[in-house]
């Protein structure tokens, strides 16, 4: 273990964020981990003042501290909120990678990240083994939403019901794609992200048919690599920076206009982490060029493409829930609702009380199941109440989490992204 | 630390889960939003229920344990701060209405009830509850009566004391103590509940409140009114009292604030102003019509340059954003914000605002000055960095000057934020040895181990 004298050093560089908390306790009431638990350690405000704590080495143990920064959905409401303006997810993503740095990751998690995740070729070999091997352990649990469980006693699966892999990923069902701009005069770069091809490639051939519709050329290179999410919401910045070099490389193989994603995690990582944390400084331009152009596909065809939301006559209503890093980080509310209404088919109905995280939080789901499960299953319960026959959202990790939470609450309502809806209707 | 057969015993009343020593853990209890510094307690409980609430107040008295209850953490004055080594003990569990009676106008909360929340459950209803402190969003109603909270509608509605009707608390010994009642009138015995408002934790810890309710307005008209001179703002405020005129709310923003506001919103406000009055009248809609109408003509008499009545409710949100985003963007500005409130007769605003302007030279410090001009409760603000060590010392010496100046012109220490640690020091200049011996002497008697919140209000209390 490397010396704390140099921890403490690391950490006195956040400590300009850190000031800026005046410890006001706004965040309280934003929080949907401190909504559950009611303890200061859970709500952002308190996890500041562990890390100034740490820094000014009144706490002495990096790990007590690490677990608790780990209970954070990084779900950005606080920073959206909150009064000083303090740069939350910022400061956590810094803190991460400090205490990453100096206490080490899990092997097992470690290994994933380092020969796996930045092995994108290996990792969609091994995955779709996976795919054709889970039938053996696992049992159909909701039909209507397409989930399934553990079929004997599985500590990692619990008693989530998970959606499949799929049997066909995207990548295998369109590997590559490289076609010319039709009539829009446009042609956009297709950055489906892992869940996306791996979980619900029919999400990512509803993005192919709107742009076809549309006449909008694409681009989709091979062997994409995950956006670097997990590796950095972990600490693990190496291979953050080798993961944004491999997609940099890839997408610059070719000539587009915007980079488009169905995911809001994606958008919001390659929007405002890359610039941020991508190590090296060298390639700051390309990043920036990337980071400019990169788009939810709501937001690509409500502001680019000018898509407007069709009257209906009698419209199905469509719960439709706000991802976190949609609303929050890149304040994206209105464009999903317009494509929904679009088809001319569905219309968005509010969830009572207001959007919220759905608990998913990336690997807060892993680590915290048992908080990630309660903080789901009032949004099942609030997607229940609208009366809907659909759910909708614009990240497919939220469409996993509420998918399991539907499914458990013998809610059987599906769960869609609102491409999906508005691909439907073409 | 706290011996192993004593957290034992704290884990068998309130459940392991609910019992707190870890270090991280502690930490997080040893603060709260004023600036002052942290101290650590020894353990942290989190009763579920009543019932282990006094079972709890109980252990701490036979073992000497120093008690402080804490909801939101979220008091100025550092009243949650525990004792060194003490015990705190959260009320973020007992949050549940008990009711909303809609026939006698009352509500009956646990104190762990989140004040907006409360709030939001009597509009349902079709009723107000006036009290609504700058942090309703997260402070408890519990907080709101031991700090006796004030907000925005105070100048006609009143503070927090004017809505409790009962206060259920322990003693020391975990007896549980009934005051007060569901009764408009209530003259039964001592006016415990009164005790309790405004006690800071010292007296008693809090099982239940009653609060009182009362039918909203039928009508409201907000309004902004732009000054050329602080002074004439500060008279409009006076002229609009004396002519029998009392809004809902009255609030002031000084220069600073509002271009701070300003670079922050960008919403169009008047930054060459040296002050703007934020008004609502509210009421019956006649009423309304009139006392705006009124309000408008002795602004304007008073040489404001522009009135802007709200025309509807997206223009009523516009004005009360300007005044929500007042602390927001000075809070931006340095990374410590100082918010103080010291309160001054209303008659004496102006007064209070040229001696704001001397400190904040004497000292070579920015201060942004808000808050609720109607009530004479100022908000001045300083904005500093307490790393700057220096800087620091000047703003104890504002700070000290402030009080001394509120109190010269008849005012008072604290007009919502409460005494707590911060102000301990300064109370025998407001009401002399007197009042703190006898305060002091009815502590030790309710409170003869002093376990119950000590060093609050009242300083260090010599054996």
């Amino acid at each position: 273990m490397a010396d704390i004298k140099k921890l403490v050093s690391m950490l006195k560089e956040l400590d300009d964020l850190l000031t800026g908390c005046m410890r006001c306790g706004m965040c309280q009431a934003q929080c949907p981990v401190f909504a559950q638990t009611g303890r200061e350690t859970d709500v952002t405000r308190g996890k500041l003042a562990l890390l100034s704590g740490l820094s000014e080495e009144i706490l002495k143990d990096p790990e007590e501290v690490n677990e608790k920064l780990q209970r954070c959905l990084l779900c950005g409401t606080c920073e959206a909120n909150c009064p000083s303006g303090v740069k939350v997810t910022d400061i956590f993503l810094r803190a991460r990678a400090i205490l990453t740095g100096y206490l080490g990751l899990p092997p097992t998690q470690r290994l994933i990240f380092r020969r796996l995740l930045t092995n994108p070729k290996l990792m969609n070999n091994l995955l779709s083994l996976g795919s054709s091997l889970q039938g053996l352990f696992t049992k159909d649990a909701d039909s209507v939403i397409g989930t399934s469980c553990a079929r004997f006693n599985a500590p990692l699966i619990a008693d989530r019901h998970f959606k499949k892999l799929a049997s066909k990923s995207l990548h295998s069902q369109t590997p590559h794609k490289d076609t010319p701009p039709g009539k829009s005069g446009l042609r956009v770069a297709f950055f489906p992200g892992c869940v996306t091809d791996k979980v619900f490639p029919q999400v990512g051939q509803a993005v192919l048919k709107v742009m076809e519709h549309h006449q909008v050329g694409v681009f989709m290179p091979p062997n994409q690599a995950c956006c670097g999410i997990p590796a950095l919401s972990s600490g693990e910045t190496e291979v953050f920076d080798n993961l944004v070099r491999q997609n940099l490389d890839l997408f610059a193989k070719g000539k587009w206009d915007y980079l488009i994603t169905p995911c809001a995690t994606c958008t919001a990582t390659i929007h405002e982490l890359w610039p941020k944390y991508y190590g090296d400084k060298m390639d700051a331009v390309r990043v920036k060029d990337l980071a400019d152009k990169v788009m939810d596909v709501s937001q690509f065809l409500t502001d680019v493409l000018k898509v407007a939301p069709k009257e209906a006559v009698t419209p199905t209503k469509v719960a439709y829930h706000d991802p976190c890093h949609l609303r929050n980080t890149l304040k994206i509310t209105a464009q999903p609702r317009q494509i929904l209404a679009a088809g001319g088919k569905y219309a968005a109905a509010e969830l009572p009380g207001g959007p919220s995280c759905c608990g998913s939080g990336g690997s807060f789901n892993i680590k915290h199941y048992k908080l990630s499960d309660v903080i789901g299953r009032k949004k099942a319960e609030s997607i229940a109440a609208t009366g809907a026959k659909i759910a909708a959202t614009s990240c497919p990790a939220c469409m996993l989490q509420i998918s399991d939470m539907l499914s458990k609450s013998g809610h059987s309502i599906p769960v869609k992204h609102v491409v999906e809806l508005y691909a439907e209707t073409l | 630390m706290i011996r192993d057969a004593l957290k034992n015993e704290f884990q068998r009343i309130v459940g392991k889960d609910n019992v707190m020593t870890e270090p991280a853990e502690l930490h997080a209890y040893s603060y709260d939003s004023a600036v002052l510094d942290q101290t650590q307690p020894a353990i942290v409980v989190r009763p579920e229920n009543s019932e282990s609430l006094g079972q709890v107040v109980r252990l701490c008295n036979e073992n000497g344990l120093k008690l402080t209850v804490r909801g939101a953490g979220t008091n100025l004055s550092g009243g949650t701060i525990p004792h060194p080594g003490g015990v705190v003990c959260l009320t973020t569990a007992l949050d549940k209405v008990l009711e909303i009676n809609e026939e006698d106008l009352y509500a009956v909360v646990q104190p762990g009830v989140v004040t907006a929340k409360f709030a939001a459950q009597v509009a349902a209803k079709g009723l107000l509850y006036p009290p609504d402190p700058g942090s309703q969003a997260v402070s408890t109603l519990g907080g709101n009566v031991a700090e006796n909270a004030g907000g925005l509608r105070a100048l006609k509605y009143g503070v927090t004391k004017d809505y409790v009707m009962g206060v259920d608390f322990f003693d020391v010994n975990g007896e549980l103590i009934r005051s007060g009642g569901k009764t408009v009138k209530c003259v039964t015995g001592y006016n415990l509940a009164g005790l309790m408002i405004a006690s800071e934790g010292t007296l008693g810890v809090f099982e239940k409140l009653t609060l009182k309710l009362v039918p909203p307005p039928a009508a409201y008209k907000a309004m902004m009114a732009v000054f050329p001179d602080v002074m004439d703002a500060s008279r409009a405020v006076a002229a609009i009292i004396a002519n029998k005129i009392v809004p809902a709310t009255l609030e002031f923003m000084d220069n600073f604030t509002i271009r701070t506001v300003e670079n922050f919103r960008k919403a169009g406000l008047p930054v060459d102003a040296a002050a703007m009055l934020l008004i609502e009248v509210d009421g019956h809609p006649a009423q309304v019509e009139d006392d705006a109408a009124k309000v408008e003509s002795i602004c304007k008499d008073n040489k404001a340059i522009s009135v802007r009545v709200a025309k509807d409710d997206a223009e009523r949100n516009a004005v009360w954003q300007a005044r929500r985003d007042a602390l927001p963007a000075l809070a931006r500005v340095k990374p410590t914000t100082v918010l103080e409130d010291a309160t001054v007769p209303r008659s004496k605003i102006p007064a209070m605002m040229q001696a704001l302007d001397k400190i904040a030279k004497k000292y070579d410090l920015t201060i942004g000055t808000f808050g609720h001009a109607g009530d004479g409760n100022l908000h001045p603000t300083i904005l500093t960095d307490k790393r700057d060590q220096k800087e620091w010392h000047r703003v104890e010496a504002a700070i000290d000057a402030i009080f001394e100046e509120a109190l010269a012109l008849g005012g008072t220490l604290s007009g919502e934020h409460g005494i707590g640690l911060a102000k301990s020091k300064y109370l025998k200049n407001e009401y002399g040895v007197g009042a703190i011996n006898y305060s002091r002497r009815m502590k030790s008697v309710l409170d003869p181990n002093n376990i119950l919140n000590p060093g609050k209000i009242l300083g260090p209390l010599l054996a």
